[in-house]
């Protein structure tokens, strides 16, 4: 379980997160909604520690995440980047079987591999792509190599950071349903942002919406569309007109 | 009137924060040095891009300053009939000013401007947070390699730097100015002392210490966009040049003042 108390972070005079609190079970799927520039990713990075809040406190199964010894708390947790984040200096296998090949989760080259190659297989792409490098795939396929990196070691934690940001829809559908696939057989805890409802419906079973850097609504998925929330009915609708300004 | 202080002391103190900011990051990486884990593939790769390959360039730049140094001293020297200079003051001049401090610039120029934008590229691609994520310490991974690289290379890139300095004193001594082949080396040979090399490599060293870690602190805090790494980039060769030319003055006081 995850759980986020009252967390504040502020970038110079840009206070972006005013004091969130949101939880997710354990083996559940948390999709955090919001607009452009209102804080998911930077509550995304709070958890994982790349960024510091000014003050909440973050739990994992109870256990306050400042406490926690930073490589066996990293270690439980995968995260796909919006853009991919692969490296670029590394082969698609070395970049999936990056934490197989080395730290505390070290495996032999040839087993790293052969764990790489299955989860490339595991997310659409098949063997072949191994020995190349990341500029040489198209956008879609980058997204997939960086999911793959992201189960390798087989989390029980999963982020998703914008995984439909500049994709087609059918790839957006495919990866969508990648997401749900994977989240659902490895029993992991998820936590995707994202402002594509497609990716909501397809990946939610709860769902928070961000905005002015709190919670404005957190529910199950089935009460989405009748909360009766102004704010969040105009983001799922995507009207111009409503409580939130189109102009921020 | 107050403005114009006002002025004056916000730069300063920006500056000093600045000062700080790098110390802080020259600490960090020193004590990331000495602890573990080691990424010796890392470290080999680094090896051959800012050692190996900054070879051509390093060996160039020492060849036609060799030469025109020769040129120069025979000039010179011809106003007080002390021709004779040549080959000991070119040997002298390339191992502990030229040698190390053109060496030095040109892998400021060639490392510093590399590293700093391939980390900062990776910076505004998520690339370094990736790492964290993947339980990858950036400093050990990214920096400690390059830095350790850097100082290990800079010293043996200013040995051959050095040598064929010389030859071009020499190829320009035997060609130009008449001297012997023979009395040319025997004369280099004579004159040049093991500290001149020793204290020029010293200065290699750091130099590329410096090299390195410019590189690395500004490609880390690089801002976002392809401007931001643009200016890191920029600031990491100036950084680096200037601190050189500073840190050579020092180390020459420290070693050759009586």
């Amino acid at each position: 379980m995850i759980e986020l108390q009252n967390v504040h972070k502020s970038f110079g005079s840009n206070h972006v997160l005013r004091g969130v609190d949101v939880s997710v079970n354990k083996g559940k799927s948390l999709v955090i909604i919001g607009g452009s520039g209102t804080g998911k990713s930077v509550t995304i990075k709070c958890i994982l520690g790349l960024v510091k809040p000014d003050q909440g406190t973050i739990f994992v199964d109870g256990q306050d995440v400042n406490s926690a010894e930073r490589d066996a708390f990293l270690a439980r947790f995968g995260m796909l980047f919006q853009g991919g984040a692969l490296f670029d200096s590394l082969t698609i296998w070395q970049n999936v079987a990056f934490r197989l090949l080395r730290g505390r989760l070290k495996k032999p080259q040839d087993e790293a591999r052969a764990i790489a190659i299955e989860k490339l297989r595991r997310v659409g792409l098949k063997a072949d792509v191994a020995d190349k490098f990341p500029a040489e795939l198209s956008g879609g396929m980058q997204k997939r190599v960086g999911l793959a990196r992201a189960i390798a070691a087989e989390p029980e934690i999963i982020f998703f950071d914008e995984p439909t940001t500049g994709l087609d829809p059918i790839m957006s559908g495919v990866i969508n349903d990648l997401i749900r696939e994977i989240v659902v057989e490895m029993g992991a805890t998820a936590i995707t942002i994202t402002h594509d409802m497609s990716s909501v419906r397809a990946i939610a079973d709860q769902v928070a919406m961000l905005h002015e850097g709190k919670i404005r609504w957190s529910g199950s998925i089935k009460d989405m569309d009748q909360s009766g929330d102004p704010f969040l009915s105009q983001f799922i609708n995507g009207r111009a007109d409503g409580p939130i300004e189109a102009v921020r | 009137m107050t403005a114009g202080l006002s002025v004056i002391g916000k730069n300063t103190l920006a500056a000093l924060a600045a000062l700080g900011r790098v110390v802080l990051f020259a600490l960090a990486t020193l004590r990331h040095m000495v602890s573990g884990p080691f990424y010796l593939r890392e470290l080999w790769v680094a090896l051959i891009q800012i050692g190996w390959l900054s070879l051509p360039v390093v060996g160039l730049t020492a060849l036609f300053t060799g030469g025109a140094l020769a040129l120069q001293i025979y000039a010179g020297g011809a106003r007080f009939n002390a021709e004779a200079v040549v080959p000991s003051i070119v040997a002298i001049g390339m191992t502990r000013e030229l040698g190390p401090v053109l060496g030095g610039l040109m892998v400021a120029a060639r490392v510093a401007s590399s590293v700093a934008a391939e980390i900062g590229t990776m910076k505004v691609t998520e690339q370094i947070d990736a790492l964290v994520t993947l339980s990858t310490n950036p400093m050990k991974y990214l920096t400690v390699p390059r830095v350790v690289a850097a100082t290990l290379a800079v010293p043996l890139l200013v040995a051959v730097g050095d040598a064929i300095g010389i030859m071009g004193g020499y190829l320009v001594g035997i060609s130009r100015l008449g001297f012997n082949e023979a009395a040319y080396i025997k004369n280099t040979v004579d004159f040049l002392e093991h500290w001149d090399i020793l204290s020029g490599m010293i200065k290699g060293a750091v130099f590329g210490f410096i090299v390195s870690l410019m590189g690395c602190y500004y490609g880390m805090n690089s801002s976002r966009g392809a401007q931001g790494v643009g200016a890191a980039t920029k600031s990491a060769v100036v950084a680096a040049s200037v601190l050189i030319l500073a840190a050579n003055y020092v180390l020459t006081e420290v070693f050759f003042s009586a």
